[in-house]
């Protein structure tokens, strides 16, 4: 125990004495905040929209006028030529065409029914489906009031139309705030970028300067050294977490419905399962070079198949099995649930359990796989 | 009293064969050199000893502790000093001193006597970073970190290379005192010099140990008189002495021509006539007595047409 000791006391010196550390910890967290969760947002807005009105009847005008009237949308320029309005779309001018073809407002009354044809540009196929999905409930709207206004004219129906009005609240996010949502996924990648490159390059780079090599003809156990290397990053990154709160709270004003001590503690065993990739990671490569990219490669798959930008729920079945061992996965639905929701350790214990189970099995990986002897 | 025992080991890195069969004995309390040139096996035979490496085949044992069973033990009683300085370049002089002190689970004050000598000298920078301190002063604080268990046994691999000649000369003379202190030394140097400051020396190269004597054993082993030959135009007269009849072996050394011939003793007047033949001006021709290097040299040529033959 008293090794251990000596081993931090070591290298909380050293990580002291690096002058990259301090900004590593206390700017890096802060900016990352700011850029990803203002940045990374799904909320649509002022897409620009091209329309191609042939008719210009008050029909076509009251559509054109919602659309104008509209958050989501910005009429950049009208004509009456498609050509024209479709070069647009190719030069990315504009993300969303209107046509309304002549006669419509005459096939609206004589027949019930008359079109109107939408171009939405989907090479990013969720912008396009948002952008589809405003579009049809502006024209959904309309319609409505059409038919209203079609039913009281005509003497013989019914007063009135019969309809189901869906009236939805949103719960554990009222406002549906992207903010709110996005904090703590960014929060997760911070500690975990954190704990998972400074471990992988600690014990490598000992292997890079030599010192190992004093290290291994040293009585130190290989436990002992695993451990001291771990705790100092593993205490960094907890740091780094009630830091980037901090900050969340105070910038973002995020929401706290659920435990903090439940976030530090589920935190503190997902840091162990990291910092034990890294260190496993470190105990493989030779050169810093090769621990930053192998460290890379999986924090890419990790984060990208976490759940943060794609719902995890909608990935393929093979995707969603993969994610049982993403530890990201885990953490990420862990503190939304307790923030955002308010969970207690009984709705995330399965979580728990899985993250304490491969903490185990990552630690003693690395403890196994580094070799005092050659 | 055998302390340390190695017989018939090997040791090889995927195909190349690092260290072929060797084996060798060091008595408790010798300064031990293992002499030869960069590639000759010094540092991976090193590795085997401190435990870092394991044997393809052959058994090693440090005072009867075995290097593949009990290296445990080993690991705490011996102080190893890598070719390549292993320190903590981010600590200072005092704090890789104490840490290394503590990590064997003792104190600088406790084995302070062992190491003052040498810690006095770099003392007044001990709160520099060790990156920062100049070659001969790291090899210092290195040896202080190897010595602070209180080791039986010292190892050191080439702990004078890129050293200057004084602070080489200064390594030595702590070298013999901590010997006389009764710590078994192990050290490899590629300086032929420094053999004769080793109570014995194995010569290496190859993989091979060509010959396991005292320094003076080596010399007397020279098997023909040597001569230092020289005159105006040396880069001549080497070309020309290759050509003579009589002549077994020529090589330059400093301002001189080290010269051995077939024949049991060399005819001086004959030579210097062949010379003076050939326009040489400032002719010397004078006996000499070998140096270790002349020896490694001559056991070189002899072991390198043996494997041709």
């Amino acid at each position: 125990m008293r090794t251990i000791l000596f081993l931090l006391q070591k290298e909380f010196l050293q990580i002291k004495r690096n002058k990259s550390m301090l900004p590593i910890i206390f700017v890096i967290p802060i900016i990352q905040l700011i850029i990803l969760v203002n940045a990374a947002t799904l909320e649509l807005k002022h897409i620009n929209m091209y329309i191609v009105d042939k008719e210009l009847s008050t029909t076509s005008r009251q559509i054109v006028s919602k659309f104008k009237a509209s958050p989501f949308f910005a009429v950049k320029s009208s004509s009456f030529s498609l050509s024209e309005a479709m070069n647009d779309l190719k030069r990315d001018k504009v993300d969303v065409i209107i046509h309304i073809p002549a006669g419509f407002e005459r096939n609206l009354v004589r027949n019930n029914k008359a079109k109107v044809q939408v171009i939405i540009n989907s090479i990013n196929g969720t912008v396009g489906g948002i952008a589809n999905a405003y579009v049809s409930s502006i024209i959904a709207e309309y319609n409505k009031k059409v038919i209203a206004d079609l039913v009281s004219v005509t003497p013989n129906a019914f007063s009135a139309t019969p309809s189901i009005t869906v009236t939805s609240s949103f719960w554990y996010n009222p406002q549906l705030n992207y903010k709110t949502f996005m904090v703590p996924a960014v929060l997760v990648f911070l500690v975990t970028l954190i704990g998972m490159f400074l471990s992988a390059l600690n014990l490598v780079r000992e292997k890079e300067l030599g010192t190992i090599e004093q290290i291994n003809v040293t009585p130190i156990k290989k436990y002992q050294f695993i451990a001291g290397k771990l705790i100092p990053f593993w205490v960094i990154a907890l740091f780094e977490l009630a830091f980037g709160l901090t900050v969340g709270k105070l910038i973002f004003d995020i929401p706290m419905v659920g435990s903090i001590p439940l976030v530090f503690g589920v935190a503190a065993v997902y840091l162990l399962v990291v910092l034990g990739i890294g260190l496993f990671i470190s105990t493989l490569v030779d050169t810093q070079q090769q621990a930053m990219f192998i460290a890379f490669f999986f924090m890419l798959i990790f984060i990208l198949m976490s759940g943060v930008f794609t719902s995890a729920e909608c990935m393929p079945e093979w995707a969603q099995q993969l994610n049982h061992i993403n530890p990201i996965f885990y953490f990420i639905r862990v503190i939304r649930m307790i923030l955002l929701k308010g969970s207690g350790f009984k709705d995330i214990v399965n979580e728990f359990v899985a993250l304490s189970v491969y903490a185990c099995f990552v630690l003693s990986l690395a403890i196994w796989r580094y070799r005092k002897v050659a | 009293m055998l302390f340390i025992e190695a017989h018939n080991i090997s040791k090889s890195y995927s195909k190349t064969l690092a260290i072929s069969d060797i084996s060798f004995d060091v008595k408790k309390n010798e300064l031990y050199g293992f002499i030869g040139p960069d590639g000759a096996g010094k540092t991976t035979l090193f590795r085997l000893l401190t435990t870092l490496l394991l044997p393809n085949s052959g058994t090693i044992s440090i005072n009867n502790w075995d290097v593949v069973k009990d290296y445990k033990t080993i690991r705490k009683n011996i102080g190893y000093m890598p070719g390549r300085f292993s320190l903590y370049q981010d600590l200072t002089v005092e704090e890789n001193l104490t840490f290394f002190a503590t990590i064997f689970g003792t104190t600088i004050k406790e084995n302070y006597d062992l190491i003052r000598d040498i810690y006095v000298q770099i003392e007044p920078f001990k709160t520099r970073m060790a990156g920062k301190l100049s070659g001969g002063m790291k090899q210092k604080l290195a040896l202080c970190c190897a010595l602070i268990h209180k080791p039986e046994l010292l190892v050191l691999d080439e702990p004078t290379t890129g050293v200057d000649s004084v602070s080489r000369k200064e390594f030595w003379e702590m070298l013999q005192n901590l010997r006389n202190s009764g710590i078994t030394i192990v050290v490899s140097t590629p300086y032929m010099d420094e053999a004769s400051l080793c109570d014995r020396v194995a010569l290496m190269q190859n993989g091979k140990i060509m010959q396991i004597n005292t320094p003076q054993g080596v010399i007397s082993k020279f098997p023909k008189p040597l001569y230092a030959i020289r005159s105006d135009d040396m880069y001549l007269l080497k070309n020309e002495l290759v050509n003579y009849i009589d002549c077994e072996s020529v090589h330059i050394f400093g301002q001189n021509l080290h010269y051995t011939s077939k024949s049991k003793v060399l005819n001086v007047n004959n030579l210097t006539l062949f010379l003076e033949e050939k326009n040489h001006t400032g002719i010397s021709i004078s006996p000499i007595n070998p140096s270790i290097e002349d020896c490694f040299i001559a056991l070189m040529t002899e072991n390198s047409t043996s494997d041709a033959k």
